[in-house]
């Protein structure tokens, strides 16, 4: 792995990115907007805002981000440039660094955009610290990244790669505890939503909203995070064939 | 242009008993042939003869099936052969979001070439007008150009080129094979493939393909004399037929060949 490489690729997605400026609005601009509507559906109803606020700050980057690099690799991989990319001096580790150098920065920006209008003029509140869930919110969006990078192996055109969101992100969606709490869940689908990443992202954002303090709880779901996203890199990358059928 | 003279006594490529199967096919079928290095080849052949099979197996991105091929003394797609060996696929693979500059500026620090390589390549293909520009708002042949500009950053010992002159003016098309002469001389192997049998003049010399096997290992000389005929297209048809008629001339409308 080459930190010139991964460097160049970071800033090359992100040159990319600047040429086309309606997706970079539409990534600020989509969950900025549906933080305010779940704001206003929710307004009046006590803390409800201050419970659901700030587990879906998590997820809706999360889900943006799996979508806009899934359909960025798959690019890369049907146009032929990895390919070419891989025929050069070029690791798949710095391909991947790459992207998520190039994604992350776009999640900062993001995450700082939208927890700033929720904390300020949508009013949410957490006992936690709020800067931890800009940080949080930040991890999700890579983790979003990390899944949509390796997921876009599966698919061969962009109809099948937007229906992976669906197929990866909505069950985990349902499992993760916001519709019902995952200790209520049926046993088998209890187990399975430990197996699944969505689950410690929104339970961390719970604990920064139930707790003034850092709890230990807090920290596990961090590092699984975290692990997730590495993971997923390291999958992502091995997914990358120099050698094609 | 850099000249690296490579050893005499290894071949640029050497490919033996070569197969790619594909699904069902036999994409290319038990092909060995050696070229030296400094020479410029053309590969000739229909279209789905198995050409592109071919040089992705020599660049080291086509799963093959069985035998060898060894580039400047080695295997297809080790690493010691990334910033040696040029590839430039049939369809441009250049970012079209990004301009022409840009794209060659990240092909360059990935290639790690010196910083005046893409100067040097946009004038090479003649796209330094055009440098500021979108690639995804280029002409189909300019973009190609600009894929042919990314493969000579590097100035690789080895340039695989899938029909890098089709649709392209008759004026462009002169001008990248002088400078296919040009690389080649100065030491570049050069394997340029085309569908157009007319291209086979300007190569040194030629691999003939038809359906994943190499009919003709020639020169175009050899080939016109071999088989009697006074152009191209004729000499390709007598090959595939095994005779050499002197009728020539029945499948390309615009040569004014035949009796």
């Amino acid at each position: 792995m080459s930190w010139r490489r991964t460097r160049a690729t970071a800033g090359r997605v992100l040159r990319q990115l600047r040429h086309d400026p309606r997706t970079v609005a539409l990534l600020v601009a989509v969950p900025a907007v549906l933080m305010g509507l779940l704001a206003w559906i929710l307004h009046g109803r006590d803390h409800d805002f201050d419970t659901f606020g700030p587990q879906l700050l998590g997820i809706f980057p999360l889900i943006v981000m799996f979508l806009v690099t899934s359909v960025a690799t798959l690019r890369e991989r049907t146009g032929g440039t990895l390919e070419r990319l891989l025929t050069m001096p070029m690791g798949k580790a710095d391909f991947v660094f790459g992207y998520a150098v190039a994604f992350g920065l776009a999640a900062i920006v993001q995450a700082l955009v939208v927890s700033g209008l929720c904390f300020g003029p949508y009013g949410m509140t957490v006992l936690g610290a709020a800067w931890l869930v800009v940080v949080v919110a930040v991890l999700d969006a890579l983790l979003g990244t990390a899944l949509g990078l390796s997921v876009s192996a599966l698919a061969t055109t962009e109809f099948q790669a937007v229906q992976f969101m669906p197929a990866f992100i909505l069950p985990q969606l349902l499992l993760c505890g916001i519709i019902v709490p995952r200790a209520e869940l049926p046993t088998v689908l209890h187990w399975i939503s430990y197996l699944l990443p969505m689950s410690y992202a929104v339970d961390a954002t719970q604990q920064l909203s139930m707790h003034a303090a850092v709890t230990t709880q807090f920290v596990v779901d961090v590092i699984v995070v975290a692990g997730f996203l590495v993971a997923s890199l390291a999958l992502g990358a091995t997914t990358l064939r120099r050698r094609t059928p | 242009m850099t000249s690296r003279t490579p050893k005499l006594a290894t071949p640029a490529i050497c490919v033996e008993h070569l197969t790619v199967v594909r699904g069902r096919i036999r994409a290319v079928d038990d092909v060995s042939f050696e070229l030296d290095a400094g020479t410029l080849v053309g590969l000739l052949g229909p279209s789905g003869c198995g050409k592109t099979t071919l040089m992705r197996s020599l660049v080291g991105t086509q799963v093959v099936s069985s035998g060898t091929v060894t580039l400047l003394g080695e295997p297809a797609g080790s690493s010691g052969l990334r910033d040696r060996v040029g590839y430039v696929t049939q369809v441009p693979s250049v970012y079209g979001d990004l301009t022409v500059r840009e794209n060659l500026s990240y092909f360059a620090v990935i290639l790690g070439s010196s910083s005046d390589a893409v100067e040097r390549v946009l004038a090479d293909v003649d796209l330094g007008h055009h440098a500021g520009t979108i690639v995804g708002r280029l002409s189909g042949g300019e973009r190609a150009r600009v894929s042919l500009a990314t493969a000579l950053l590097g100035s690789p010992s080895l340039l695989v080129l899938d029909e890098p002159t089709v649709g392209l003016d008759p004026l462009l098309r002169r001008s990248l094979w002088a400078l296919f002469r040009q690389l080649a001389a100065s030491g570049t192997t050069l394997l340029v493939s085309s569908h157009v049998m007319d291209e086979a003049d300007r190569c040194e010399r030629l691999l003939l393909m038809r359906d994943g096997q190499v009919l003709a290992d020639t020169t175009p000389e050899g080939l016109l004399s071999s088989t009697a005929t006074e152009d191209f297209e004729s000499a390709f048809v007598a090959l595939i037929e095994g005779d050499a008629p002197k009728s020539g001339g029945g499948i390309l409308g615009d040569d004014e060949e035949g009796q």
